[in-house]
Formats: structure tokens, sequence, C-alpha cells
């Protein structure tokens, strides 16, 4: 890492770096905290880099310009939070459907409703898989640090082209406006979206034509004809047909589901331990601390949360005793993480929520594990 | 070009119906696009939901058809990630003007460089004829059943108040005065406004006595009144679309730069 650049930086500054460093082009923001520092960073380095930063009437305007400027054939990314990300569901549903690349920065605050502006919560995480309406998959990242808001974002966006598919990066405002050490490496990987008409060998080409479709960019004579709407893969709308209908649901799941080991990211801390804790972003705060001073305590950090990453859950469950999640929300990934882990074989899969904005304190999950017995 | 090069005739049959006004505006938008001689390759459309935001999946060219009300969100995003593409957007007056009023607004106040033409049928005509924020006051839909209480939106004036570069209103019994009307917004730059109003005989006409679309027609003609005849007399009359008359003629052409000069990203399309 010794030709790293080196930054003191706030984490919405980090993403902001990252999205540049991905091939950002296109953004489209409106003013939410504690989302809004990406906006005004983006507002300030992106059109010196060649690109179009663009303040829309709402979060639904965001969205649906950032969609539009995908088909374009250039990156797109739109930043929000809480209220935000509730006006965007539909359009995140027409990306999943029409298959279009965008990234969305969700930094995340305390909900429901205006909730809690200025505080962190997790509060998200079930709505960023299951907030439109139909059966789709998405891609989302939780970063736990200002490094990880960075390579994170290269990875939202990396995975977005790569399977053409709206991809997250679930931040929080603990992480967004936090402050802390930032390495910009001098090689990052880039991966861009497999074009129809342009052969190119890259990890995007390495997907089947059958799972993810070269993209048909517009402006290029490809006759593109996009919809939200049941259609063909020659485009042709067929709302009527249940095979049809079937058959592109599916692949849509599918695309995702069936590539998760490619997509998923964690860290394990002392592998072995009896009891495991499994957290993500902010809600890892804590445990991280204790097993890092106790090797009784493992701790699996999901830096991925959609889709599942079911083996690394099923791996640690296979082999400890007793597991403890911890999340900034009341459980939404909670009964997912069970599902897996009772699967693989473990005993008990206990909860500790807290919400109200700050992530749990060493203490608290050390009383947990107290009354659930185990230290 | 021949129209059937134009329109995607592998697409066929349309969704529209007999008597529908959209076919008259798919033609004469074929007229204005080839007469200018204009490059399909380098032009995309952009549809809402609804009726007229079908039109974009039946042209021979890039087509993108959006969640419903944001075609002009979608737009902006298109237009601005490649400015060597022209972008013309179809939608209705439901898409337009109700759920993407806002969106409608702010198009017009940033003066991005797209053709938008609206066309206004006075109702939600793909669901099955409610009523519309153009829905003229005392009319039947079915969700008036007793009439329209409420009093219409006047899309033209809007998009003058709010920015546009260029509007203009005509109906579709106007073929020659809409056809120009496109002609002088596909080479203009900023945002231009072209409203269609429009028959749905199946919908609207069939529920208001004017099953027959030529009657339809027929009172386009009769209530039509040119905006320079108009301007005296429609003071004060607050109901201009329909219910009285409908002020037809150029609401505004002026050369606001557009969003595209003002951010200094490089030339306008067309």
């Amino acid at each position: 890492m010794s030709d790293a650049k080196e930054y003191f930086v706030q984490g919405n500054e980090a993403c902001v770096e990252a999205s540049l460093a991905s091939g950002l082009k296109f953004f489209a923001g409106y003013p939410i905290t504690p989302s809004t520092e990406v906006a005004e960073g983006l507002a300030r380095r992106l059109p010196k880099a060649g690109g179009v930063f663009l303040q829309m009437e709402d979060e639904i305007a965001c969205i649906s310009a950032v969609i539009g400027a995908s088909w374009g054939g250039v990156k797109a990314m739109t930043a929000t939070s809480g209220p935000g990300f509730s006006l965007m569901q539909e359009a995140i549903g027409y990306a999943a459907m029409s298959e279009t690349p965008v990234v969305l920065v969700n930094v995340m605050r305390g909900g429901p409703s205006t909730g809690q502006p200025t505080r962190a919560s997790q509060g998200d995480v079930a709505q960023t898989r299951f907030g439109s309406h139909g059966d789709y998959q998405v891609i989302a990242f939780a970063p736990a640090s200002v490094q990880e808001m960075f390579d994170l974002t290269v990875e939202t966006f990396n995975f977005s082209e790569k399977y053409r598919v709206p991809a997250f990066l679930l931040s929080d405002a603990e992480i967004g406006h936090m402050r802390g050490l930032l390495r910009v490496p001098p090689n990052i990987e880039v991966i861009d979206r497999k074009e129809l008409g342009v052969r190119r060998q890259d990890k995007a080409s390495e997907v089947p034509d059958s799972l993810v479709h070269p993209f048909p960019t517009f402006g290029r004579g490809h006759k593109t004809m996009v919809t939200g709407m049941t259609h063909t893969d020659d485009s042709r709308i067929e709302p009527e047909d249940p095979v049809v209908h079937s058959e592109l649901v599916t692949r849509l799941n599918e695309k995702i589901t069936r590539s998760r080991k490619d997509i998923n990211r964690w860290e394990v801390i002392n592998e072995d331990a009896r009891i495991m804790i499994v957290a993500y972003g902010s809600s890892s705060f804590g445990a991280r601390e204790i097993a890092a001073n106790d090797r009784r305590i493992g701790l699996l950090r999901l830096k991925s949360l959609w889709p599942l990453p079911e083996e690394p859950i099923a791996d640690v469950a296979g082999k400890c005793e007793k597991m403890l999640v911890c999340e900034m929300n009341l459980g939404q990934m909670y009964p997912h993480i069970k599902r897996v882990a009772l699967e693989a074989g473990c005993k008990t899969v206990e909860l500790l929520p807290k919400i109200g904005g700050d992530p749990q304190k060493p203490s608290e999950v050390r009383s947990k594990l107290r009354e659930m017995g185990v230290i | 070009m021949d129209i059937f090069d134009f329109y995607r005739k592998d697409r066929w049959p349309h969704v529209f119906c007999p008597g529908c006004g959209i076919g008259t505006v798919m033609n004469c938008f074929y007229r204005a696009f080839n007469e200018l001689g204009l490059d399909l390759e380098k032009t995309a459309f952009v549809g809402g939901i609804g009726c007229s935001s079908r039109i974009p999946l039946y042209i021979n060219s890039d087509a993108l058809h959006t969640t419903h009300g944001r075609a002009l969100a979608f737009a902006t995003g298109l237009r601005l990630s490649r400015l060597d593409l022209s972008v013309v957007v179809f939608t209705g007056d439901g898409d337009l003007g109700a759920i993407g009023g806002n969106h409608f607004i702010n198009g017009c106040r940033r003066n991005v460089d797209m053709t938008v033409i609206c066309i206004n049928n006075n109702i939600y005509g793909m669901t099955g004829g409610q009523a519309s924020i153009t829905t003229p006051h005392d009319y039947q839909s079915t969700t008036t059943p007793y009439g329209n209480r409420e009093y219409p939106f006047d899309l033209a004036e809007i998009a003058v108040a709010a920015g546009a570069n260029y509007v203009a209103r005509w109906t579709t019994r106007h073929v020659h005065e809409l056809t120009k009307a496109m002609k002088t917004a596909l080479q203009k730059k900023g945002f231009r406004f072209v409203e269609v109003v429009s028959q749905c005989p199946t919908n609207f006409g069939r529920r208001n006595k004017m099953a027959d679309p030529t009657q339809m027609l027929e009172w386009f003609r009769e209530s039509s009144v040119r905006r320079d005849k108009a301007r005296t007399a429609a003071v004060d009359h607050v109901d201009l679309n329909l219910a009285g008359q409908i002020t037809v003629g150029e609401f505004v052409s002026r050369d606001r730069e557009c969003y595209e000069e003002l951010l200094g990203v490089g030339k306008h399309g067309v």
C-alpha cells in the first residue's frame, strides 16, 4: 500500500471519491440529512470530472433521471436517506424489471416517517430488498468504516454494472458522518457493463448472456425498447402471457441468487469461537471490540447484505453453539439469518436489537451474552 | 422515409381503440419529423404510462417506456447523459399534469432540451374512463357519475408560466397547424411543449353524448378559438379548456438559454 494516497475524510466524502474513481458520470440528488454531503461533494467534483450533477425536484425524479442517464450508457448514481428512499421504491422496481444498472447510496436514519434525521439506523435493510412490489432481487453492501465507504462504493458500482441491477450502499448517519483515514489504492478495479455490439474481455463478460443480456445502449442503432411491463427477450410487451412473465421474473431473480458467491463479502473474527455474533455496519462496532479482546466470542461481519450471504452464515452456524444477531433496527435481517443458521445446525439464534440512534455498546453486547449464559 | 419505416410495423396490432386521436397525432408527428429530415437513430423517445405514452414503443428507434408520471425526469437524465441524442417525450394529461405535475413544472423551469407532446384526451382512457385533471367541469366519467365537480387544469398556460421555451396547443381537428407546431418545436432548443386536445370516443365521448369520434372532432372545431382572438374573448374565462372554449395556437416562442447551455456541457440537439 506504499503507493496509496492517504486522506482524513468523512464517510460521505469517501463515497464521493469512490464514485468518481468508479467512473460516475451522472448524479441526481435531492437534499436530505444525513446523505446531503454526497450531493454537495459531487456538485463540486463531478462537473470537473466531465460529468453532470443535477438537483432534481424530488427523490422520485432523482432515481428516474439516474435510470434515464444509465440508458444513455453512463454510470449514474443518487444518494438519499429513509424518506427519500421510500419515495424511490417504484422506480427501483422499474430498474430491476428493465435491468438498468444504477447505484443508490442510502445513508440510513431513524424511521418510520421523518423520524430521526440526524441519527443512525439500519431501518431500511428490509426495504432495500422488499420495498418495491413484485419479486425481484438487488445487491446491497454495508460499510462499517470510512475506508469501506470507499471500497464498497466501488463494489456497488462494479456489481451493478456486471449484473445490470440496482445496487445499494447501505451506510448510516454514524458512518456517513464519521471522519477517518482513507487510503486510496493506486489501482482500483473497475467493471463496466457488457454492451451489446462491443466485445471486451473483462469480468462483466464472464456472466453468460442467457443470465445477463448485453446492454443495448441508446443511440447506437440498436432500436432499444425499454419497458417496465412484462416483456420478451426481444422487448415485445406481453403482459397477458403467464409463461413470458414467469420466465422473465425468474431470470431476474436467479441472475442474482445464483451469483451469491461472487457478490457476497464478509469478515470473520475468531472463526472457531463457540459463540458467534453476526452484525453489519454500525451494529458491529460493539461486537468487534468484544471479539478483539475475547477469543471465546467470534464475529461474522457481513459486508454485503443482499443477496443474503447464506454460505458464510451457514459456515459459522455449523461450527458454533449459539449465535447472536446485532442490528440497529428491531430485527430486519434476523429472521433470514436465523433461518440459515438453524438449517445449518446452530441451536440458538438470538437478537440484540437497538434503535434510537446509538450503535450497541460493548457493555450492552456483553450483558446480552451474559443473559444468554455464554460468558 | 416511409411511414412504415418510421413506425414499427412488426409491433402491430396496436393497442389504440377505433376512432382514437392518437393515430392522428402519430401521423402528424411522422410528417413533421420526416419533412425536417431528422435522423431517427439520433432521436430517443420517452413515454410514461397511459395510452399516449405507448407511442414510443411503436417508433422505429430507441424507446424508454417508464413509470407513471416520471417520463420527464427519465428524459432529463437521458438527455443530459447523451447530448448527441435528441429526446422526444409522448405523454398524456394524467401522466403529465396529475401524477407528473411536479416534474412538468420543473421540467419547463429547467428548460432542458426536449420536445414534449402531451395528448390531452381529458380522461384516463387506459384504465377505463376516470376523470382526469383536464376533464371539463360537469362532464361525466366513471369517477364523476354526477358530473365533474372540479374545474380543469390548463396545461399550456402552466408551461408558459413555468418557463418553457415553446408552448402550443392544437386539437386533432387541426392537423396542419399541429404538424407545423411540431415542426417548430422540433427545431427549437430548450423545453418545447405541444399540447394536443384529442378525442377518446371510447371512454370520454361515449359517456358525454359524443360516442362517434366525428362528433368529438366537430366539438373541437366549434369550441376552438385561436389564441390571438381568445385574448379578448377569454377575459375572465378561467375554464379555458373545453367546457367553454379551447384556446388554440402558439402560446409562447422564446429562446431562453436551455439547461445544457447554462451548464456548459455542450451543444443542444436537433
